[in-house]
């Protein structure tokens, strides 16, 4: 992969992506003491975080994070060159970076939507992984349908005091900054919300209250936070006042894949606790697992569902590489607002299908030594549920694709 | 050798597509179509083979059936990736005409050769072509023709072969003394009779042919060898077709469901509609951008041509039984009959399924090259 987008290079990236390698040749870090989860939304102990948090500033301040963004908020001021930090750190196969969300989503809306000296105090430590950021959108009464959000928010001069409950909240047990919805204005569900960031690891006891839910997976990593009178200045606005929807259309579509910048991305490092997720390793799992008196890679049925993995997967990737050929494209944002539906869909069917491959044997967990892949197959396909549920469910995003792309009338 | 980023589809493919899209826009909308093949909707009606052969000749004119024939044949020499985009949109017109057979022909001649050149120059002066391989039993592999050359003279019977009666010469696969070669012949050579298929695709004809005797000119006397590279190209055209015609239906599904009301809403409102309705969008999207990597693999990455191929055609025939389930399905009881335009899509899209091996049969095959043959 890196090797044929090296040959599409501009000058600057190609100069870029020879540091990059250098670089990564040189300080990649090496396996972690801890077992690491599979993604940064199931981090759950300090040492885990701090082991990924090191890493995560190395590779900051060796300007590989952040590096479309101006040098003015502590990007790298290059243009187009994430996309390469992101293919030599996957093709190095480096740890994940464990700041995900703050990269992912607070970074772009407060980079599209904060005043420029709140840009400047935040960003640098949201790249450099320093403060980890998390996402208060969902509360008990708002999943899906987000714009009921009621967690309201009451002006007093030049600060807001916030009241209210966020559920779902990834990573909130290790964030010191959360980008949050907020409702302040009771008569009108889409124009009364306002979007604001605001610390919540400073105000923990002090308005703010932060509670671990558990994961069908026996995993943390998702909490609730309660608001107490918890005081906010005004300067933590983003954008104006009731215009809190648009704002978190900008969030939602990076959090989608389909926004403007490139998120920072790394992963693959192999070892003994974490894994690659992909048909091959599936294909690998059926060879090596007996099935009566053969493999299963022999049985036909298991073959055609593997292959039927593999195209899926293909297909997603050339979806990706085709929706940069406008002359192949019906409609602007047809492919890319598929990502996220196909992406999740895939994950889950590749899991389910690892757990067919394994048969019997994928009753095995994490702590039992016959598990095959260390038990990281029934981990990786209950977490696809996640994947099919966060940052709208495939029901939602089939109706966004009816809706906006094939014009067809809203559903309730 | 690796693949260029965007399929090798340039701006001269960008702007043949797009003027076949308009070609048969202006020239045959679905309602000439429907005129054209379902006049006799008798479901005992003896075979017709029932085409325009008007506009057929200015697809010819414009230099179309000669795109795939190399330069040095007379030809135009036009990338795979390109020539897909063109009959992406023969697909969404459902246009019936030998134009894949003869690109299929084209690509098999191409393969073998020195010996295809004579033949590439007669599909470059404007001849339709088509292939003749297939047993009774519709095997794929063309080692299972019953078609055996001896004496100088093909003698039994091809059967399956598409738009048989569209077309000016045959490319026949015959065993051999030594082997499996291919041979060029008229279409209406003595000793060749065609007998028509009576088939549920209104928009094909479908002929066995049998060959008592006929005389033909040995093009390649190692078939198999020439197939085998000329298949990912047959495949992944006939899946281009299978993503225009695809969209057409579901266009078409999408316009009935916005404007069909029942329980005061439109159809469209509601999720058991809407939903399934987005999967076809996106079975179909997968496929075309498989369709464009198996594409400009045959172009540029030969060795991973059959694999991507496979991919592409397994692709389009589980997404076109889909959308033909759901295009009908949709439009309630209108879609159940003969007047509605979408049964003629259902039928050609039924066919394309099976024809040249359907998802499964790609599987398999795909399996064998990704994971090995089973043991
Ligand atoms: C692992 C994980 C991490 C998360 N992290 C965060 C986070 O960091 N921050 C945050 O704010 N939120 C987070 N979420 C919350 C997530 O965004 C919500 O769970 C999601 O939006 C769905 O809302 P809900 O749970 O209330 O389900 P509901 O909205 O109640 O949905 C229940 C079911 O009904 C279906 N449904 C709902 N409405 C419709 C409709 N109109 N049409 C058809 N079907 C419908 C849904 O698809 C689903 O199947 C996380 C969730 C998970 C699972």
């Amino acid at each position: 992969m890196s090797e044929e987008s090296a040959r599409k290079d501009t000058p600057e990236q190609a100069e870029f992506r020879t540091y990059c390698r250098q670089w990564l040749q040189a300080n990649k870090p090496g396996e972690p003491t801890v077992r690491l989860p599979q993604s940064p939304l199931e981090i759950m102990t300090p040492e885990q975080l701090s082991y990924l948090q090191a890493w995560q500033k190395s590779a900051y301040d060796a300007g590989l994070i952040g590096c479309d963004y101006p040098v003015e908020v502590g990007g790298g001021g290059r243009k187009d060159c994430q996309k390469v930090a992101n293919e030599e750190m996957l093709a190095a196969r480096t740890p994940f970076l464990p700041n995900v969300i703050g990269l992912g989503m607070a970074a772009p809306t407060v980079f599209y939507h904060a005043r420029e000296e709140v840009k400047a105090e935040l960003l640098p430590r949201l790249f450099s992984g320093e403060d980890i950021w998390c996402q208060g959108f969902s509360e008990p009464g708002a999943g899906s349908d987000l714009a009921n959000v009621q967690t309201f928010a009451e002006r007093k001069g030049d600060k807001w005091v916030v009241n209210g409950h966020k559920v779902w909240t990834s990573l909130a047990h290790f964030a010191e900054w959360m980008i949050i919805l907020l409702r302040t204005d009771k008569s009108h569900k889409y124009d009364g919300l306002s979007y604001f960031v605001v610390p919540i690891r400073a105000a923990l006891g002090k308005g703010v209250t932060v509670r671990p839910l558990i994961k069908i997976t026996g995993e943390t990593g998702f909490n609730e936070v309660i608001f107490d009178n918890l005081e906010v200045d005004d300067r933590y606005r983003l954008d104006e006042l009731g215009k809190g929807w648009q704002v978190a259309m900008t969030t939602l579509l990076h959090e989608r894949g389909a926004g403007e910048l490139q998120t920072p991305r790394a992963g693959g490092m192999k070892n003994k606790s974490s894994h690659t997720i992909s048909s091959s390793a599936v294909i690998d799992l059926a060879k090596t697992t007996r099935r009566g008196a053969g493999a299963a890679a022999d049985d036909p049925i298991l073959r055609d569902k593997m292959m039927q993995q593999l195209i899926r997967e293909e297909g997603l990737k050339q979806n990706q590489r085709r929706s940069r050929v406008p002359a192949l494209l019906d409609h602007p944002m047809r492919l890319l607002l598929q990502n996220k539906l196909l992406a999740s869909e895939i994950a889950q069917s590749l899991g389910s299908l690892a757990l067919e491959v394994e048969g019997m044997s994928s009753s095995l967990y994490l702590a039992d030594p016959n598990a095959p892949a260390g038990g990281q197959w029934p981990l990786a396909y209950m977490n696809s549920y996640g994947m099919t549920i966060a940052a709208g469910t495939s029901e939602v995003q089939r109706n966004i694709l009816g809706e906006r792309v094939l014009g067809l009338p809203k559903s309730k | 050798m690796a693949q260029p980023n965007n399929y090798g589809f340039g701006e001269e493919a960008a702007l043949l597509k797009e003027s076949a899209r308009k070609f048969f826009r202006e020239h045959f909308p679905a309602d000439k179509l429907h005129a054209l093949v379902a006049a006799d909707h008798n479901p005992d009606r003896p075979p017709v083979c029932q085409w325009d052969r008007e506009l057929w000749q200015q697809l010819v004119d414009l230099g179309w059936t000669m795109l795939a024939v190399p330069e040095s044949a007379g030809g135009v020499g036009m990338p795979v990736a390109a020539v897909a985009g063109l009959v992406e949109e023969l697909g969404r017109a459902a246009f019936p005409c030998p134009l894949l057979g003869t690109l299929s022909a084209t690509y098999a001649l191409v393969a073998c050769g020195a010996g295809g050149e004579a033949a590439l120059a007669d599909i470059a002066a404007g001849e339709a072509a088509t292939l003749a391989l297939t047993n009774q039993h519709g095997d794929w592999n063309p080692a299972a023709t019953e078609v055996e050359y001896r004496d100088g003279a093909l003698h039994g019977t091809a059967w399956f072969v598409q738009d048989a009666a569209k077309c000016d010469k045959l490319l026949v696969c015959a065993s051999t003394a030594s082997g499996f070669g291919l041979f060029w012949l008229p279409a209406g050579a003595q000793g060749v009779t065609l007998e028509a298929d009576a088939i549920v695709d209104l928009t094909r004809d479908q002929a066995h042919i049998r060959f008592d005797g006929a005389a033909a000119t040995e093009v390649s006397g190692n078939a198999l060898t020439a197939l085998d590279s000329a298949f990912p190209a047959i495949w992944t055209l006939l899946a281009a077709d299978m993503v225009g015609a695809a969209e057409w239906q579901l266009q078409t599904t999408v316009e009935y469901v916005g404007t069909r009301k029942q329980f005061d809403h439109p159809l469209g409102f509601f999720q058991a509609i809407k939903h399934p309705l987005v999967e076809v969008m996106v079975q179909i999207d997968a496929a075309k951008s498989l369709v464009y990597n198996a594409a400009c693999a045959c172009d540029t990455e030969q060795e991973k041509a059959a694999q991507y191929a496979h991919m592409a055609k397994a692709a389009a025939s589980d997404m076109a039984a889909y959308a033909c389930s759901r295009s009908v399905q949709s439009h309630g009881g209108i879609g159940f009959t003969w007047e509605c335009h979408v049964h003629l899509y259902f039928k050609r899209q039924k066919h394309s399924q099976m024809l040249w091996g359907d998802g499964s049969w790609h599987r398999a095959r795909l399996a064998d090259i990704v994971i090995g043959a089973a043991a």
